[in-house]
């Protein structure tokens, strides 16, 4: 895993080499083992190398034999060694054991088809000499992250943002209606991003950029079959069956490795799966990593031990703490570039520091499976939502909600007359696509009370989610609201949050390579085809799963109802550690300064966290919200500079 | 100050962070506009309980009691204690708007 960066003068003026070590200083922490450059007709190609693969023979930038292409890459190709077969079967001579070389070849074999055949999670530039292009690409589901702007006459691009603003001639400017989409979808939508100008290539894309300008196109597309009948017991098992293959196999290739690996072990389902077939595979003893905490609530360290128990793994474990969180915050959002509005990153950046100082690089975690697999609770809301719908007047049906959220007191103490006051939500007719998600972007998107005047005239205010509708698939309109969710989730909040903001920039952070196995297109494209009923049956979530996994994990970890991964929330900003911070960012004075919030009714939200009223989902992500903003404007717009100093040292 | 006057001053102050939302009328719904999330009801019922000094019964706890300000209104002239001052935590407030 590494950082990449690189420029194009489209005028052809040569690349200066301070330009390139500029840019790749800024992900010395995506790639601490080496640093490499190439530079030739007006293009420049720079690499930090995190060695996974091929230690000694890896270096990069990397070039085929005749020195006519030349790649940076970030990320993995899990397949490449059967790539290599074919390869040198053609005739390819390799002269490395990398899967970068792979890639090249593969290139040279079919073009900018050749990511049709990757298996794998990356982001890479080749730059082909002879047609003059550079051929940009990321993985089908986002997994690592790749941004670029132009410039003047100059295509600039890199792994993270902080590398393209390395430039001095790039301009560093809020989007304001990126901010609009973070405070409704929790996430930009690609290719935004915060800064104006600055783009993101989304997931399951390509791109071609040459003298007379970039071509970007998609190479892949989440798909899912129309609904199918009745499922019978055999077809069940032969459906688990098959799952579970898959899942071997995509484990299995998972641990193609020259360094050790160890697991996140979280304590429920999805890592304990992982965990358990990457112990199948595994001669030595598995190290294992986990975070708890303090607040019962949060909690999950029981299962961890009990998974510790079953599976005999070597397992440590950080106690996260409110002060922590607090104190982590400022680099968290320095890694994440953009805001968040939860504080749920913070431990995982604590986590793949203990990684880190354990001396691993890689890690194999159980992400995807509830996107693919049906696990979420926004899943199950959507099914009790529309059952109710089909007969609102039942005094039966919407006793059903009680079983939603069974992990938030808050809403467990709820009366019945307001639960049902709260999930009978009218969804108009032209919003019915988004049906399973209107009640969190409408909750969301109220936070924007927070914006001051201007913000707010200054938004276009994408009320009817235009952006995204533009882009739903043609048969979208065919599939039920539970798989539309499951495309919403896995089109929009998992590269653009889970695995962003919780995945690969707190890993990263801590040059830590996160590898997932219910991410391997293949688990997704066989998912995609399952029947809903085998992924929540009736309200049991990922039931195939549960089912695959029977005998390979506790079985009470099977059982467990779902809990959602959370940290200690806006309350954490109360601790010492925030007290500089926030009194700097979050003075009145400040916050009229940066013009993006409102300075009083900041101050009114403050007031109320400080005087314990503020219990709410929605004061907790107003405030976590705003401060991250803050920090953002602070670390990117006002104060780049010494925060790049900082960085590069 | 006049109990309407003060219950949606508080109901802007807390749920709407100062700024009421555009348009926001005495009867406009809570839930539907936004207003409150699913765990603000108990923010407002702590509020009642301690500015009015009103005893809550489950049944009490309905969006039919507690979800505008006009309905806030009536609930709270229904309930207040007839020796109610209205200064335990503030200034007097008139229960006759």
């Amino acid at each position: 895993m590494c950082g990449i960066a690189g420029l194009f003068n489209l005028d052809g003026v040569a690349v200066a080499p301070e330009s390139l070590r500029g840019m790749i200083r800024m992900l010395s922490h995506r790639g601490p083992d080496d640093t490499g450059f190439h530079a030739e007709n007006g293009v420049g190609l720079a690499h930090a190398r995190l060695s996974i693969i091929d230690l000694a023979g890896g270096h990069q930038p990397m070039s085929n034999e005749d020195g006519s292409l030349w790649i940076t890459f970030n990320g993995e190709i899990f397949n490449y060694l059967e790539l290599r077969e074919e390869l040198l079967g053609r005739g390819h001579k390799f002269l490395t054991r990398s899967d970068t070389e792979v890639i090249l070849h593969l290139y040279e074999e079919k073009g900018e088809d050749c990511v049709q055949d990757l298996n794998g999670q990356w982001a890479f530039a080749i730059w082909d000499n002879q047609r003059r292009r550079l051929f940009l690409s990321r993985d089908r589901l986002g997994i690592r992250p790749l941004f670029y702007t132009q410039a003047n006459k100059t295509f600039i691009f890199g792994s993270e943002i902080k590398a393209i603003f390395a430039n001095p001639g790039v301009p560093r400017e809020l989007d304001v209606n990126a901010l609009d989409e973070v405070f409704t979808y929790w996430c930009t939508i690609p290719p935004r991003t915060l800064f104006r100008n600055i783009h993101e290539l989304p997931p399951g894309h390509s791109m071609t950029v040459h003298a007379d300008g970039l071509v970007v196109r998609p190479y892949w597309h989440h798909q899912f079959e129309k609904p199918s009948g009745f499922v019978d017991s055999n077809q069940e098992q032969a459906y688990a069956d098959q799952l579970l293959d898959l899942l071997v196999d995509a484990t299995q290739i998972r641990l193609r490795s020259d360094v050790p690996l160890g697991a996140y072990l979280s304590g429920g389902l999805d890592s304990t799966v992982t965990t358990a077939l990457v112990k199948k595979f595994s001669n030595a003893k598995l190290r294992t990593f986990s975070i708890s905490f303090d607040e019962a609530e949060f909690d999950e360290s029981a299962f961890q031990k009990e998974a510790v128990r079953f599976l005999d793994t070597e397992h440590q474990d950080i106690r996260c703490t409110k002060n922590q969180i607090a104190e982590v915050f400022p680099n968290v959002i320095w890694h994440t570039e953009k805001p968040v509005l939860r504080t749920a990153p913070a431990p995982l950046y604590l986590l793949a520091r203990l990684v880190r100082k354990s001396g691993y690089k890689v890690v194999v975690t159980g992400e995807g499976a509830d996107e693919m697999l049906g696990g979420y609770d926004i899943f199950k809301e959507t099914k009790i939502r529309r059952f109710w719908e089909s007969q609102p007047d039942s005094k039966m049906r919407p006793l059903l909600l009680r079983r939603l959220y069974p992990y938030l007191q808050n809403i467990q103490n709820q009366p019945d007359a307001y639960r049902k006051a709260f999930f009978h939500i009218h969804v108009d007719r032209d919003l019915e696509p988004f049906f399973s998600h209107i009640p969190r972007w409408q909750l969301t998107a109220n936070l924007k009370t927070l914006f001051s005047d201007s913000v707010r005239r200054e938004i276009d205010g994408d009320t009817g989610h235009t952006k995204i509708r533009s882009r739903l698939p043609k048969s979208y309109a065919s599939w039920d609201s539970f798989r539309q969710a499951q495309y919403l989730e896995t089109q929009y909040l998992l590269p653009g949050y889970i695995l962003s903001s919780q995945g690969d920039r707190m890993a990263m952070a801590h040059s830590v390579e996160g590898r997932f196995p219910f991410l391997d297109h293949r688990v997704v494209e066989f998912a995609s085809t399952l029947p809903v009923s085998l992924k929540m049956k009736v309200l049991n979530e990922k039931y195939l799963l549960k089912r695959c996994a029977a005998g390979l994990i506790p079985p009470s970890i099977a059982k467990r109802h779902k809990q959602p991964y959370r940290a200690p929330e806006a309350c954490s900003f109360l601790q010492p550690a925030a007290r500089e911070y926030l009194e700097a960012l979050l003075s009145p004075e400040q916050i009229r300064r940066d013009g993006i919030f409102d300075a009083p009714a900041v101050a009114m939200l403050q007031a109320k966290f400080r005087k314990g009223a503020a219990i709410g989902i929605k004061d907790n992500m107003g405030l976590v919200g705003v401060v991250s903003t803050q920090l953002l404007v602070h670390q990117f717009i006002n104060h780049f500079e010494g925060r790049m100093t900082s960085h590069g040292s | 100050m006049a109990l309407k006057d003060e219950l949606r001053q508080f109901v802007t102050d807390n749920f709407m962070y100062g700024k009421p939302y555009e348009g926001f009328a005495d009867d406009d719904s809570f839930i539907e506009r936004g207003i409150m999330d699913s765990t603000a009801v108990m923010e407002l019922v702590a509020y009642l309980e301690k500015r009015y000094r009103i005893a809550f019964d489950d049944k009490d706890l309905s969006p039919d009691n507690l979800d505008s300000v006009n309905r806030l209104v009536r609930f709270v002239k229904s309930r207040v204690q007839p020796d109610f001052t209205g200064a335990c935590d503030a200034g007097r407030i008139a229960l006759r708007t």
